[in-house]
């Protein structure tokens, strides 16, 4: 099969109550939890939805970062997204164990349970920007450009999709972070593990 | 070009250790869905499909494997060794392994586990499963809700057809513990009776669990007498709703259609379909608007969810080697559970199990999330 040159056309990181786009700050906010920054983050950026409220941890944090990419240009709808990280739904998971762990005091809830999955974050997205598309939620100890760049790869040059959202969500207790980014045939940066372990690293 | 091929295969199950007991057992009629009465599950009674704890003791002690196994651990390495030692491949850097989980070693979160919090990370667990074989590579972990364990056959596919690997182990589990067994509860998605997909008094799932693994391989010298072809394969999300299925079912449809367009196999090819049928209401129905939608109405179609449960993130994996032993035995096997049609749309739901000359089937999986996977799978004649 011919192999097309993919590229890297926008990243975007969020930590430490900062988002970033193409390496330059969106905004910042230290002052807030988690959950006051990504709305005063979601209004400022313009993004506001009001689903995303309701959303646990992992999801607010991939629907911020994906928002900064895909609100950019209208997402296509057959942009795939392939997703990953190391704490998969745990913080969610601990709270609904918390839930069930006493008989006294015995609360399981259907609104938190449905996030112990941690690809309930790529149907979120999807819901927000119509995307009717591949999707898949990896694992690893670490962020791993490798498996990421095959995947993406072979869904491009395989027609599975048009563009690939990819990269790495992570939510654990009090520490997240977020690093997306978009691959397809346009771009500047060329679609290397390289290229994507030097984004990662990038302090922004 | 690389062809993809699924090979030597182990489900361990409530119906047996091996695929060929399992399918056995599929053929006389039984099921593994029993009522539960066991407190560290759930408070209440639940109908379900478990391992049994004893048989499982037994096995992982036949294989003398050094360490502190969990549940799962024990039930994964059970199944993997089987397939490993089957298919007799040194694993060397060429050999992946996926594993495809939804909650892993939840239960350690439990109070009272004898295992560290630590054993959550899905990683942990990666680790543990590769350092039992020695597998050279890093386990890559699919975590993607109720269509994990087919979706990791198509991520085998990506790495052989891109000469990442030659050979790929699959193994694909869940456990019914009580976080899982609590949180459906709360979804009130829990049936009070042995499951009954497609059926008109379908009210819900049972949850079953299970380990199951396969070979997935692109070398033709490597195949066993219940081989299939991976012809074609996508996973399309509803972009509609977490937890709930589209009403237009959608994401199945344009799965289906894409894989159905990569496989070059149109719908009078397909002689059987290995659908979902998680046995709620909204599930099936979506499943029956999908198939219509599709002109698939009139082939043969079963949900194995009556013999072994909702066996969650390994539903997927199990239901395709069940499909591939259909096949090579050229039986369609009877839909359990299933009576009166209630669905709005006609489908064709097999009623007995019966000898049938098979050649191509297509499973499907859905999931929370909204996520919907499909895969074509051809006979291989050894």
């Amino acid at each position: 099969m011919l192999s097309k040159n993919l590229f890297i056309s926008s990243y975007c990181h969020v930590k430490n109550n900062t988002i970033s786009f193409n390496g330059n700050v969106l905004f910042s906010d230290d002052s807030q939890d988690f959950s006051g920054f990504v709305k005063s983050a979601a209004k400022h950026l313009n993004t506001s939805y009001p689903k995303l409220y309701k959303m646990d941890n992992l999801s607010k944090l991939a629907s911020l970062a994906a928002d900064a990419i895909l609100s950019e240009q209208k997402a296509q709808s057959d942009t795939a997204l392939v997703f990953s990280n190391r704490a998969s739904s745990l913080d969610t998971d601990r709270k609904h164990q918390a839930s069930i762990s006493d008989t006294n005091n015995y609360y399981p809830s259907p609104s938190i349970f449905v996030y112990t999955l941690p690809n309930i974050c790529l149907g979120e997205i999807s819901i927000k920007h119509q995307l009717h598309s591949e999707n898949c939620f990896f694992v690893f100890d670490k962020f791993n450009p490798e498996h990421l760049h095959g995947n993406t790869e072979y869904l491009l040059h395989h027609k599975k999709a048009e563009t690939v959202l990819c990269g790495w969500v992570d939510f654990d207790d009090k520490n997240y972070e977020a690093f997306l980014y978009l691959v397809s045939e346009n771009g500047n940066i060329a679609h290397t593990v390289d290229e994507i372990s030097r984004r990662y690293r990038s302090k922004l | 070009m690389t062809n993809v091929y699924l090979s030597y295969n182990n489900s361990v199950s409530s119906l047996g250790f091996s695929s060929e007991d399992v399918i056995d057992a599929i053929v006389s009629g039984k099921t593994g869905v029993k009522k539960v009465n066991d407190s560290s599950r759930f408070m209440n009674s639940f109908y379900g499909s478990l391992i049994d704890s004893a048989d499982l003791e037994r096995a992982i002690k036949n294989l003398k494997v050094e360490g502190n196994f969990t549940t799962l651990e024990k039930m994964m390495i059970v199944s993997l060794t089987n397939v490993i030692h089957s298919a007799n491949i040194p694993l060397t850097e060429k050999v992946g392994l996926i594993i495809s989980t939804t909650k892993g070693n939840i239960d350690v979160l439990e109070k009272g586990s004898p295992f560290p919090a630590e054993r959550a990370y899905l990683s942990v667990l990666g680790k543990t499963i590769r350092d039992v074989f020695g597998f050279k590579n890093e386990p890559i972990i699919v975590s993607n809700a109720c269509v994990s364990g087919l979706l990791s056959i198509s991520v085998a596919k990506r790495y052989l057809v891109q000469g990442i690997y030659d050979n790929v182990f699959v193994v694909s589990g869940d456990l019914i513990s009580e976080f899982v067994v609590s949180g459906f509860n709360s979804f009130q998605a829990l049936s009070n009776e042995p499951c009954k997909p497609y059926s008109i008094k379908r009210s819900g799932i049972n949850l079953g669990e299970v380990a199951a693994s396969v070979l997935v391989t692109s070398d033709k010298e490597k195949l066993t007498k219940e081989s299939v072809e991976l012809l074609g394969d996508a996973t399309r999300n509803d972009a509609n709703h977490i937890s709930g299925p589209s009403r237009t079912g959608e994401g199945l449809y344009q799965s289906v259609k894409k894989a159905m367009e990569e496989a070059k196999v149109s719908a009078n090819e397909l002689d059987y379909i290995s659908a979902h049928g998680t046995a709620t209401p909204f599930n099936d129905e979506m499943e029956a608007i999908a198939f219509d939608r599709l002109r698939l109405n009139h082939i043969p179609t079963n949900s194995l969810k009556g013999y072994f449960g909702h066996t969650l993130g390994a539903s997927g994996l199990l239901e395709t080697i069940v499909g591939m032993h259909s096949l090579h035995r050229n039986t369609l096997f009877a839909s359990s559970g299933f009576d009166t049609l209630g669905v709005s749309k006609p489908i064709n739901i097999i009623d007995r199990t019966r000898e049938s000359d098979l050649n191509i089937f297509l499973k499907t999986a859905s999931g929370f999330g909204g996520c919907n996977t499909a895969a074509i799978f051809k006979k291989v004649n050894v």
